[in-house]
């Protein structure tokens, strides 16, 4: 690798990473920020392995990491399931429309990220029309009713709603792109609809597949405005153990310790998925 | 039982009639073409025996069974489309073995099949490679292998060796007739290149915007054509404006622009008064210098306009002394010489009066 990429990548995701890590091995400054390398006073000052002695000493982190992997997991299946069918018929429909479609998908972009979680407060709230409709459904077959909002189940909605955009394009391009003569000569060859779309159309989709679900699954584990919102108090992710880190206690070396280990968890996640992804894919 | 017939198939794409009551019958093994220019519906007729069409009036009869009502994923007719269509996820072997997996056929006999069919067209070694990693001979071969794996009752192809350079357009021709006489399957082909169509086929049905306008033998198309679409769409030939003036039992007597009266082969159908052309092929029309020529019934004199060198023969364009410009072919065979006249040189032409004929408008 050389060039422009490898620039790109230095100044972007090397440079930061390599602040964090070494963030993550000095002591927290007494009002926020980090504590200096060399001083002569008492004061904590120099390098530790503390944050991480404190990562690994305490299950309820991995708790937090397990629980955000299934969310992100969880958002990225449900996504998957929702977008399939919307990229599918989006990519068979008549030149023309397909644009206005597509712009359709993205239209919410044109509106604030935190406006529109906001919205789904209001959608799930007690009083709204969808709650009340929702337990009077419960009702009927004698259940408690439930409170939607500040719950795991509206994160799960919220996460959805804001990425299933990132899932429908990746795979509408890659569906558009498919010869149509594939499923003629798979019919053609005694392929009835749903072995065409088992043998042809979903292999074939695997990339668009791969490349949506890391468009979702990534962001999704980091972030931490949704379950802020609509999870109430007791839904922390590891986006929200972050930014509480850095906004909240302030221990600046702990939040970069929690961020490294979620860089690598991620890069770990992608690299299995590509090695699974890898075997037996050698068209291009 | 003919193994397809087609009865009165019309197709009509809103007002445009692409296919035109057309009628054929195609005999169980035969090597079947449909030959015509782009855009006279030889695409729409495989697409209806396929089952991606239906005809708008009309019936498809396979083995004498009404096609209209099985989808074409149940029709044991099989296609090798223009452009292959290989499923660039599967390998060669698993392109092949598509089709026996979609039949359900037992492990070991898709494995046999599978072996027989690949050593058919010379795959073995590319049994595991990727569509990508082939060259576009391999490629043919692998969706040919494809289609007749799984022993489909009609095998349709069209335009198979339409992407392929000249050289191997050849060889692959060679291959088909083989293969097809291997197998016993019956093929209907189609292409628009009539010297591909003339060399496989068993027997053509020349088409044109969407009807039948002749079907015959290779050899009665080229030497018997029965109009003038198919007398120009079949190989080169000499036309030349006429009227009958004379239909008798054993002769036509016509009025030819530009070479005066000619007599030419009789013609059931033709009587005094009609219109139409005066047509003989090139390699007909005798070209000299000696009297030979003029001991022929037809000979005129005329003068060598142009000519055009194409290795193996020469096609001199001839102006005659009243008007008519004709060509003619001489092979480059017999003399050591490129050529036998150059342009200016004054000739003779001649031929056989039953090497010309007569064909309506
Ligand atoms: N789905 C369709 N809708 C409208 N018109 C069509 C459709 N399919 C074919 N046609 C028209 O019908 C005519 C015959 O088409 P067809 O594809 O059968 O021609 P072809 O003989 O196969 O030509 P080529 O040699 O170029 O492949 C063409 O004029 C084409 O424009
Ligand atoms: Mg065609």
């Amino acid at each position: 690798m050389s060039g422009p990429p490898f620039v790109f990548l230095l100044l972007f995701f090397v440079a930061p990473s390599v602040i964090m890590v070494l963030a993550s091995f000095r002591y927290p400054g007494e009002f926020g920020g980090l504590a200096p390398l060399f001083a002569d006073t008492q004061t904590l000052h120099g390098l530790t392995v503390e944050t991480y002695e404190f990562f690994f000493s305490d299950i309820i982190y991995g708790y937090v990491f397990l629980k955000s992997i299934f969310v992100a997991l969880a958002t990225t299946l449900i996504c998957l399931l929702l977008a399939y069918p919307l990229a599918l018929l989006i990519a068979r429909s008549p030149k023309k429309s397909r644009d206005l479609m597509v712009l359709l998908v993205v239209l919410p972009f044109a509106s604030n990220f935190l406006v529109r979680v906001y919205a789904w407060m209001i959608i799930l709230g007690p009083q709204a029309a969808f709650s009340q409709a929702v337990n009077g459904v419960l009702a009927l077959f004698g259940m408690e009713p439930v409170h939607l909002l500040f719950s795991p189940f509206a994160v799960l909605v919220g996460m959805v709603y804001v990425h299933l955009p990132f899932m429908v394009l990746p795979l509408y391009t890659n569906l558009e792109k498919h010869d149509p003569a594939l499923l003629d000569a798979a019919q053609d060859l005694g392929a009835n609809v749903w072995h065409r779309f088992w043998r042809v159309t979903f292999p074939l989709s695997l990339p668009g597949i791969f490349s949506g679900s890391a468009l979702v699954f990534i962001p999704v584990l980091g972030m931490f405005a949704i379950p802020d919102i609509l999870g109430g108090t007791g839904d922390m992710l590891i986006g929200n153990l972050i930014k509480e880190q850095f906004l909240g206690t302030r221990d600046w070396p702990f939040g970069s310790t929690l961020s490294i280990m979620l860089t690598v968890t991620v890069l770990l996640i992608v690299w299995l998925t590509t090695r699974l992804a890898g075997r037996g894919r050698h068209y291009a | 039982m003919a193994r397809l017939e087609l009865r009165n198939v019309t197709r009509r794409f809103g007002d445009f009639v692409a296919v035109d009551d057309v009628s054929l019958s195609i005999e169980s093994g035969e090597f079947f073409t449909l030959l015509g220019p782009s855009g006279c519906g030889k695409t729409t007729i495989l697409r209806m025996i396929a089952g991606f069409d239906l005809p708008d009036a009309g019936q498809i009869l396979l083995d004498g069974q009404d096609l209209a009502d099985t989808p074409a994923e149940k029709r044991p007719v099989h296609t090798v489309f223009q452009n292959y269509a290989l499923f660039p996820h599967l390998t060669v072997a698993e392109n092949i073995a598509f089709p026996l997996r979609m039949a359900r056929r037992p492990e070991s006999e898709q494995r046999s099949m599978l072996n027989e069919m690949l050593e058919q067209v010379h795959l073995v070694d590319k049994a595991a490679a990727y569509p990508h990693e082939l060259s576009g001979g391999q490629k043919q071969r692998v969706a040919l292998a494809r289609g007749l794996v799984n022993r489909p009752r009609l095998l349709l192809l069209d335009e198979p060796l339409g992407a392929l350079d000249a050289k191997l357009r050849e060889e692959m021709q060679v291959d088909l007739i083989n293969l097809q006489r291997d197998v016993g399957i019956t093929f209907v082909f189609v292409t628009h290149a009539q010297v591909e169509a003339l060399a496989l086929s068993h027997r053509i049905a020349v088409m044109n915007a969407g009807r039948v306008e002749q079907l015959d033998e290779p050899s009665k198309l080229y030497s018997a054509p029965q109009n003038r679409f198919v007398a120009d769409f079949i190989g080169q030939i000499n036309q030349l404006e006429a009227q009958v003036v004379e239909a008798a039992h054993g002769h036509l007597r016509l009025a030819v622009a530009g070479l005066g009266e000619i007599v030419a082969p009789p013609l059931a159908e033709a009587k005094a008064g009609d219109k139409g052309v005066y047509a003989i092929r090139p390699e007909q029309v005798r070209i000299g210098i000696h009297d030979e020529v003029s001991e022929l019934k037809n000979h005129f004199s005329g003068e060598v306009k142009s000519l055009l060198y194409q290795g193996d023969v020469t096609v001199y364009r001839v102006g005659l002394a009243n008007g008519a410009m004709l060509e003619a072919l001489l092979p480059n065979s017999a003399s050591g010489r490129a050529q036998l006249f150059e342009a200016g040189d004054a000739v003779k032409l001649g031929w056989r009066h039953d090497a010309g004929m007569f064909l309506h408008d």
